[in-house]
């Protein structure tokens, strides 16, 4: 790096100079949300009955519940829980994703048509009915809410990387490493794979706000998460039973939280994007 | 020539809804088998009056005892004959019991549709002809924040500011509670149907709204624009004359197509406010383990989201005369 693009970087006047900033920044405060949400424990969260009902303040900043619990605690410990719940299902989702829309193009035919059919299948459903029904097949809990948010999200993905990998499959270095006798596995795998990588990364990270916030909705709902495991949705949801008593603050702050690393984790795919492909920050 | 391709596309339109109907059945009595929930539990409950005989004879009673594949055939073959069951919570046949639901929920979702429809649409263009000043960054940045906002949330904060806060509006159901179901008014109705339906809009407005407004600065930008700029026409008069008329079918199409999100959104909705439409009821069987109600909803919604897609692609090929030239397909 020269010393003019270091200053460049360092006064983030240009668009790419803000985009690193800016990912490099919201990724920082991910992980440190997620990492201080896992080390809070039971032993943290004590019920202290003499300070129930404490609206915020300084003492607790987002209030305290109905056995006395920092509901600041709360919110960090259930918002890390949802994280992690999130970037699961993203991360199988993607994998879904890349599977189907490098196969389905590369082997053509049948399979394509295939693929086609299940992603207008599952979109012919709305999300959240879909999404129930999966989660009561698995008997709910963990592993139904995580299985029913990842058999609805990898679709839009899916197509992103089937029309991208459809554009490859004109490309001439396919053609020629088709032509020197390379079969479809070692070309879908060693040629296409690497080439649709940066769009997969921020297709992958644009996917986790979707998740985050469906695993909520679904926990909210009663299918996802146990009452003992206090994910962000299942927080919402208890706060739902003092809401007609003007216990604002149980539902407002989570609620907030979670919108906030919504459109932090949107502002990271964002600008992911722009990085990725330059022409598109231009638009 | 015409109704040839007319036929054509009804027939595939037909063919489609059957492959994904059939199709949809098969995956939900999968998945129903897959569950651990047992019918039979499910329908005495915690009963300890029903011993163990009568339990087995009531899981002859609906075939239990028979494989799967049999199982299915039969369901499959009364299902298509019109019978679908009875609801185990509600202990009445299952089409009577999303009948009455699913009017409740259409009036919340249609009143819902067209808000967030009027409203996203204005939206959309206020911010496009304004492209890069104050209106469309503020209008921008509230569209991207709504779309990271859950829908069960946004109604959250509606009881606590307008039903807790300033106790403008009642906070749950659809009716007040303790007066007779003929004696409501249509006040009372209304009135309990304002935030559950301001909610469900709020949460469609950031797609339709960001939508018109990629649209809208594309024609901004447009040579006939231009030119009518050049004319000496005001702003209004552009919005008029050209950004509406160009702007307005792709909006409708993108709302009819937003069917699937509506649909998803009025549970969550529901749920909030206690509201007896067809998404509370889906959680309910959902959660209590009422197959055959639960089923019914799944093909309903179905059909629903086919509906809207099916409104979408007529109304490009019906009304753009643009397409009207270029036949069908």
């Amino acid at each position: 790096m020269n010393s003019k693009t270091r200053s460049a970087f360092w006064n983030l006047s240009g668009v790419r100079a803000r985009a690193i900033a800016c990912v490099t920044l919201f990724s920082l405060l991910f992980i440190a949300l997620l990492v201080t949400g896992s080390r809070i424990g039971e032993e943290d969260l004590l019920v202290s009955l003499d300070n129930t009902f404490q609206a915020p303040g300084l003492g607790h900043l987002f209030g305290t519940d109905w056995v006395g619990r920092d509901m600041l605690l709360r919110t960090i410990k259930g918002m890390s829980i949802s994280m992690q719940v999130g970037l699961i299902s993203t991360v199988l989702s993607a994998v879904i994703a890349v599977f189907l829309g490098v196969m389905a193009p590369v082997f053509g035919g049948a399979a394509d048509h295939l693929a086609a059919w299940l992603i207008d299948f599952v979109m012919s459903v709305p999300h959240t009915i879909l999404i129930i029904l999966i989660s009561l097949a698995c008997g709910g809990g963990l592993r139904g809410v995580i299985t029913g948010v990842v058999c609805t999200h990898w679709t839009s993905l899916t197509r992103v990387i089937r029309a991208e990998v459809l554009q490859l499959k004109s490309a001439e270095y396919i053609h020629i490493a088709g032509k020197l006798g390379r079969g479809r596995w070692y070309i879908a795998t060693r040629h296409m794979l690497p080439a649709i990588l940066p769009q997969l990364a921020v297709g992958a990270v644009l996917l986790f706000p979707h998740a985050i916030l469906h695993e909520a909705s679904i926990t909210f709902l009663g299918f996802g998460l146990p009452a003992h495991e206090p994910a962000i949705g299942v927080i919402l949801s208890e706060s739902m039973k003092y809401l007609t008593v003007g216990k604002w603050w149980l539902a407002l702050f989570p609620g907030i939280s979670l919108v906030l690393v919504t459109v932090m984790v949107e502002a990271i795919g964002k600008n992911l994007e722009k990085l990725v492909s330059p022409h598109a920050a231009h638009l | 020539m015409g109704e040839v391709r007319i036929g054509k596309f009804i027939l595939a339109k037909a063919v489609r809804l059957a492959t994904l109907l059939v199709f949809l059945c098969i995956l939900t009595f999968t998945l129903l088998e897959l569950s651990p929930i047992d019918p039979v539990t499910a329908y005495v409950g915690a009963d300890p009056a029903v011993g163990a005989e009568q339990r087995e004879r009531i899981a002859e009673h609906w075939g239990l005892d028979k494989p799967p594949v049999e199982r299915f055939c039969s369901w499959f073959s009364s299902m298509a004959r019109g019978d679908w069951g009875t609801s185990m919570i509600y202990r009445r046949p299952v089409p009577e019991v999303i009948g009455s639901k699913f009017l409740t929920s259409l009036a919340l979702m249609l009143t819902a549709w067209i808000l967030s429809g009027v409203l996203g649409f204005w939206l959309g263009i206020v911010a496009g002809t304004h492209e890069g000043r104050m209106a469309d960054r503020l209008i921008r940045l509230a569209a991207n924040v709504l779309n990271s906002t859950p829908a069960f949330w946004i109604g959250m904060l509606l009881i606590m500011v307008f039903a807790v806060g300033l106790g403008w509006l009642p906070a749950a159901l659809s009716v007040p509670i303790g007066v007779a179901e003929a004696e409501v008014t249509l006040a009372e109705r209304i009135r309990h149907l304002i935030l559950p339906a301001l909610a469900l809009s709020i949460t469609g407005i950031p797609g339709i709204c960001l939508h018109t407004r990629e649209k809208t600065c594309e024609i901004m930008h447009s040579d006939y624009v231009l030119f009518a700029r050049a004319r000496g026409e005001d702003l209004h008069s552009i919005v008029r004359r050209h950004v509406c008329r160009n702007v307005m079918l792709p909006a409708l199409t993108l709302q009819f197509l937003s069917f699937s999100e509506l649909f998803g959104g009025s549970v969550f909705v529901e749920q909030v406010f206690s509201y007896p439409g067809m998404g509370q009821a889906a959680v309910q069987a959902g959660l209590r383990g009422d197959a055959p109600l639960l089923m019914g909803i799944v093909i309903i919604s179905l059909l629903f989201v086919f509906s809207g897609n099916l409104i979408a692609d007529l109304l490009y090929r019906i009304i753009d005369p643009r397409m009207k030239e270029g036949g069908y397909e």
